[in-house]
């Protein structure tokens, strides 16, 4: 990295170290902390559109949709979350396989379930087994962001339904009133109003997703977990690759003290968010504001 | 082979009883039953000791967060922080190698890189961060007359603390204490994933679970059965804590009695 770095017989100390932590493989932790942010980045919103179609569907007239979405919120709930990413990212790949085997080798007559087998026409295999190993990376990624979509979808389902309900009864009868009908209350009443009381729901939620990122490790992604694990030291300390002992409890320090700040800094922009959006509002915490500005 | 038997050699193979291989082909339904079944031993195991031992310490640090010293508040308020504002998964792993290394020092911490001992201080502590945030949150929120009146019949101290503020206390924090109760429950899945190593396959039941899907490529059988233990386990949890609720209400007039109601928390 640095220029210094070249010639590592003049190396001691700090400068030791700051050559040693810019190395390809620590470059690969840093990227997988960038990797844990684009998760985050594209989880959140995705759950948000997953939850409000739950939510939607559990608000429905229809009653099958209703159940759907009342089961799809329920179901996530009483259940050990870290199950259903175990069981999200099989069932999923299997599903997608599953479905490319039909619609690809629809003369296939071997079943597909063969004792402990899964077993699939070749050209359905997800990712082809000729494609390269980025595409297998990427693959294994959309099913992790998938999955996190899909639970946290249920949680924030949960959230936007209760924020639903939490708009004032009077605001749709006066809607009513007006004559609109049923999907314009919807979207121009229900919609704009709902986000100041699913806010402090929501931002619980995105706490929690930031706390569930280190989870990818289990989904077989080489996220920062894996890279802590593999860069402090290693399995047999004997024929040791690394120049130092056990230095595993650091890079995990190191991540804790990663997540505290994250949490920090969300917490305060989350707060700010709050305040901006109570701000005139008829909630409690809009009077508060008012009292305290007057 | 019967089920019968099967129960037999594996309905203990978590704490290290009956058959000492696991299952490797023509896995039946029963095996999975009974596996996953023994795993929960542990899953209780952790949720008990940890809920029981955390109550004690969470009703320390909700008393010290309120504390007006900032010698006992401002610790209080950082281990609550420490243990919320982070993921459980990395607490996990980052004790068990903390442990490692203080293990080489001191040969007393080497128990402490087992999961029985290493993982439930882990648990402990965390647990008792989260429900002292709850129990604050209820300190907080006791009515004003109540202190008043304990004020006015000259009580002070611990008889205050004893006889008003802490039954109030408990009152109102035990709906949102339940939810944190299974919450931990559901959080002791985790140990088995995380550094923790375990010994001769004696693990939890999601580690049983796991271990059927990774074998069978079938996670449709084993996690609903998990799901299905899990939920069992969820409504003894909320009975058990429901019949304390009701006694910690029974002096209220019935309609002032706290309702339970369950927003579970979801992933620490």
């Amino acid at each position: 990295m640095f220029s210094y770095c070249s010639d590592p017989s003049t190396l001691e100390g700090l400068t030791w170290l700051s050559c040693y932590l810019t190395t390809g493989k620590h470059m690969g932790l840093y990227i997988s902390v960038v990797t844990v942010l684009v998760l985050l980045a594209i989880t959140a919103p995705v759950a948000l559109l997953f939850g409000f179609a739950g939510a939607t569907a559990a608000r429905s007239r229809i009653a099958p949709l209703r159940w759907l979405g009342k089961g799809y919120t329920a179901i996530v709930r009483g259940v050990p979350d870290i199950a259903f990413f175990l069981f999200f990212v099989i069932a999923l790949d299997q599903a997608f396989e599953w479905l490319r085997h039909q619609v690809k080798c629809p003369d296939w007559d071997a079943p597909v379930r063969q004792g402990n087998d899964f077993v699939v026409c070749d050209i359905a295999k997800l990712p082809l087994s000729s494609s390269p190993q980025w595409v297998h990376e990427t693959y294994g990624f959309f099913l992790a962001v998938l999955t996190f979509s899909i639970v946290f979808g249920a949680f924030a389902s949960n959230v936007l339904f209760g924020a639903m309900r939490a708009v004032p009864q009077a605001q749709l009868e006066t809607a009513e009133a007006y004559g609109m009908t049923r999907r314009q209350t919807f979207w121009r009443i229900l919609v704009p109003q709902m986000w100041v009381y699913a806010l402090p729901g929501l931002s619980n939620l995105w706490m929690v997703l930031i706390k569930a990122t280190p989870l990818l490790f289990l989904l077989g992604i080489e996220d920062i977990v894996y890279w802590a694990r593999e860069l402090g030291g290693t399995k047999n300390p004997k024929f040791t690759d690394y120049p130092h002992g056990d230095w595993r409890m650091w890079y995990f320090l190191a991540l804790l003290v990663f997540y505290l700040t994250f949490t920090k800094v969300s917490e305060v922009v989350l707060d700010r968010l709050m305040k901006k959006l109570t701000h005139g509002q008829a909630t409690s915490g809009g009077e508060a504001q008012r009292k305290a500005a007057a | 082979m019967s089920c019968w038997i099967t129960i037999q050699d594996y309905a203990f193979r978590s704490i290290g009883f009956g058959e000492r291989l696991l299952p490797r082909e023509d896995f039946t339904l029963c095996q999975q039953f009974t596996l996953i079944g023994s795993g929960m031993i542990w899953n209780i195991y952790f949720g008990v000791l940890a809920l029981l031992a955390g109550f004690f310490l969470a009703v320390a640090l909700a008393v010290g967060k309120n504390a007006k010293s900032p010698l006992v508040r401002k610790p209080a308020e950082w281990f609550i922080f420490v243990f919320r504002g982070s993921p459980l998964f990395i607490q996990f792993f980052f004790a068990y190698f903390l442990f490692l290394s203080l293990k080489q020092a001191v040969p007393i911490f080497a128990p402490f890189t087992a999961a029985w001992l290493g993982a439930l201080v882990v648990l402990f502590f965390n647990t008792a961060a989260y429900s002292g945030e709850i129990f604050y949150g209820a300190l907080l929120s006791i009515p004003k007359g109540d202190t008043e009146a304990a004020d006015a019949y000259g009580m002070s101290g611990w008889s205050r603390f004893r006889r008003i503020v802490f039954p109030t206390m408990m009152r109102l924090a035990w709906p949102a204490y339940t939810n944190e109760a299974i919450f931990l429950f559901h959080a002791t899945t985790l140990v088995y994933f995380s550094g923790f190593p375990t010994l001769k396959q004696k693990g939890d039941a999601l580690y049983y679970a796991s271990y059927f899907a990774d074998k069978t490529f079938n996670p449709f059988i084993p996690y609903p059965i998990l799901a299905g233990y899990f939920i069992i386990l969820t409504l003894i949890i909320v009975g058990l804590m429901g019949l304390i609720n009701k006694r910690l209400n029974r002096h209220l007039p019935q309609e002032r009695r706290g309702k339970m109601k369950f927003r579970l928390n979801l992933i620490r």
